[in-house]
């Protein structure tokens, strides 16, 4: 077991995959600046600092991905992303389609996100689910170091163009990381803690928030089992329905808003395929219909906190 | 099919003018006649797509846009396949899953074609990128309109090619029209070409409706960029002699300048200089004219005869 924060576990998949194979660089406002080992160990060929110019980032991973090379870009704020959707939701989720299939699109584009930092909605916004919405892209929000370090190394391998999710919260947090070798595979969740009554699902910081309902719920009797979705396209469906289907109770927690958010599509589906196991109506808890704020106290009162999850899985028991 | 590379012949350029020409006819004539789906037709911009195409080499990698079957069909594009795809059938080149809009034909090197205003522009430098990272030896060919270079990715994709020194030759082909809108409309001054000058890169702007110049032009251009590894912007001049989209009837087109473009019609223009020139006689033009309305007549045929794709394929080749 290694301790680093997630910074340095990015670094670290960075690097295990850029020695691992020649075609993986790195593009971004700053990169090169940010991450001088990288630079140090890859050369300034392969980590680009680029111009502010999000849009042409992203066409130029594309680009590159379809042509050989497998980039990871930074696009810093998820907010930024809006300049670059053309080329990702356009271009790389659609045009290995359109084509009949010639070409592929492996790459990886970063961005940060949520509340933890202060600096408003134009920085902050939690635009995961516009991605899962767009065909041919995948989606990845980390909780944990390990994760953070595993999936993105997945990520950089996978075939199709990833959208790699960095909770500011957690951006700073330390935590453990299994040496050697250390994947974890896109598209699987994982129970980060048993239990029988009632399922929390979540991803994100707002896990934590689930974990610590689910602290306080076992000191009231109530045994909560925690899911963490890490990958939010393609969905587990099937932990997730196994969990349910054992519980018969489902809370969702997550810090975008409600509206058209994956909780709207974990409901959904637990709705159309394991309503005969359900005891309770399934519960979503998540931020509020409005941009993020920058004020702290209002900010923290826009992602759901461990008291509103144990209010409502005691609602759902009655 | 394999990419077609020219040697210099000037009747070559004619005969594949002439393919297109009929090409673009009979798709228009389809449409009008048999509700097969509409197309941008390149009328009247014959002499831009294949003087350019006719300077690449095998190795040159070509993006392109909604208005791309000349370029297509110069670099060997099989019209069948063509056709079956603008049919939305199984033998096109994309399955019939794009349709006219957005066709590639990677074993071609026509890669990436976009129909975003723009969006090409912004794969290009990617592409360009991989050949200068990966050492292959091919320019990057991108093609798009005077429309897209209003477009906020054409000043990105400029700089940032200029800056990281990519292999990629722009070629923009000003047919006057962006959609509805006339491109007086929508820029002060007249040259778009100009515009590379104070990103760092050469430009050259080229009479479009002249094969001859065109290919002149674009293999400076290429050699340039063989030689220096930077960029360059090259501007055919030419005009969209018909609409935007099938079916188009022009009622907001000027007559009198469209009259005046028709009077500079690329093919005319060229057969009448090869004919006058001799190296072209009456009875040979008739030839070629004849057999690339056979070659069209064979295509419409073989496209009616593929099928549509099985129900089936709705969901593959979304992820890789
Ligand atoms: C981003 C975007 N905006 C608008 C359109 C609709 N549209 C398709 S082609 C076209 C005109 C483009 O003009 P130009 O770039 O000059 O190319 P041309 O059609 O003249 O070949 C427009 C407006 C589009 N496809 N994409
Ligand atoms: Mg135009």
């Amino acid at each position: 077991m290694a301790h680093m924060t997630v910074q340095e576990a990015i670094d670290q998949a960075l690097a295990e995959e850029m020695a691992r194979d020649p075609s993986v660089l790195l593009l971004g406002e700053g990169v090169a600046t940010k991450r001088r080992a990288l630079v140090d160990a890859f050369g300034a060929e392969r980590v680009r600092n680029t111009p502010l110019a999000e849009g042409i980032i992203a066409g130029t991973a594309v680009g590159a991905a379809a042509t050989g090379l497998r980039p990871v870009i930074d696009l810093l704020f998820a907010p930024f992303l809006c300049y670059a959707m053309d080329e990702l939701v356009n271009s790389a989720g659609k045009l290995r389609y359109l084509s009949g299939g010639q070409f592929s699109f492996p790459l990886v584009t970063m961005a940060m996100t949520g509340a933890g930092w202060g600096v408003g909605a134009q920085h902050n916004h939690n635009v995961e689910a516009w991605f899962a919405h767009a065909p041919g892209l995948k989606v990845v929000m980390p909780a944990s170091v390990a994760d953070f370090k595993g999936l993105l190394k997945a990520a950089i391998r996978d075939q199709n163009p990833v959208l790699f999710f960095i909770d500011i919260g957690l951006a700073y947090t330390s935590g453990d990381i299994p040496d050697g070798e250390h994947l974890v595979p896109l598209g699987q969740a994982v129970v980060r803690r048993p239990g029988e009554a009632v399922t929390l699902i979540s991803y994100a910081k707002t896990v934590a928030v689930c974990e610590q309902a689910a602290q306080t719920l076992a000191g009231q009797g109530i045994s909560a089992e925690v899911i963490d979705l890490r990958t939010l396209k393609p969905l587990d469906e099937a932990s997730i329905l196994a969990s349910v289907r054992k519980t018969g109770r489902a809370v969702i927690v997550h810090e975008a808003s409600r509206s058209g958010g994956i909780g709207a599509e974990v409901a959904a589906t637990i709705g159309e395929h394991a309503y005969d196991a359900l005891k309770a109506p399934v519960l979503r808890l998540a931020g509020p219909d409005a941009p993020a704020p920058a004020s702290y106290p209002l900010e923290q009162a826009f992602v759901p906190q461990p008291d509103a999850v144990v209010a409502a899985v005691k609602r759902l028991l009655g | 099919m394999s990419v077609n590379t020219y040697d210099g012949r000037v009747q070559d350029l004619l005969q594949t003018m002439l393919l297109i020409r009929a090409y673009e006819e009979r798709a228009a004539a389809l449409q009008a006649e048999s509700g097969v789906p509409g197309t941008c037709t390149s009328v009247g911009q014959e002499a831009s797509a294949v003087g350019v195409v006719a300077a690449l080499g095998a190795d040159d990698l070509i993006l392109t846009n909604h208005r791309s079957a000349g370029h297509l069909l110069a670099r060997g594009a099989d019209p069948g396949r063509l056709l079956a795809e603008v049919m939305g059938r199984r033998a096109g080149y994309c399955k019939g899953k794009s349709g006219s809009l957005h066709i590639s034909a990677k074993e071609l090197g026509v890669i990436l074609t976009s129909t975003i205003v723009g969006g090409e522009l912004a794969l290009a430098t990617g592409v360009g990128l991989s050949q200068k990272m990966l050492k292959r030896p091919g320019v990057v060919v991108c093609f798009f309109g005077d429309g897209a270079a209003c477009e906020g990715r054409f000043h990105e994709s400029l700089n940032l090619a200029a800056v990281w020194q990519l292999p990629i030759l722009y070629v923009c082909e000003n047919n006057q029209w962006q959609a509805f809108v006339h491109r007086r409309e929508t820029m002060l001054g007249d040259s778009i070409a100009s515009w590379a000058t104070p990103y760092g890169i050469d430009s050259a702007t080229v009479d479009g409706n002249d094969v001859e110049q065109v290919r002149a032009l674009a293999t400076e251009a290429l050699d340039s960029i063989r030689a220096s590894g930077r960029p360059f912007l090259l501007e055919t001049r030419t005009y969209r002699l018909r609409g935007h989209f099938e079916p188009d009837d022009q009622a907001y087109v000027d007559p009198d300048e469209l009259a005046a473009w028709r009077a500079r019609d690329p093919l005319p223009r060229l057969q009448a200089r090869l004919l006058e020139s001799g190296q072209l006689d009456a009875r040979a033009l008739s030839a070629m004219e004849s057999d690339a309305q056979r070659r069209i007549d064979a295509a419409v045929a073989f496209a009616i005869d593929s099928p549509y794709p099985a129900i089936d394929e709705l969901v593959t080749d979304v992820y890789a």
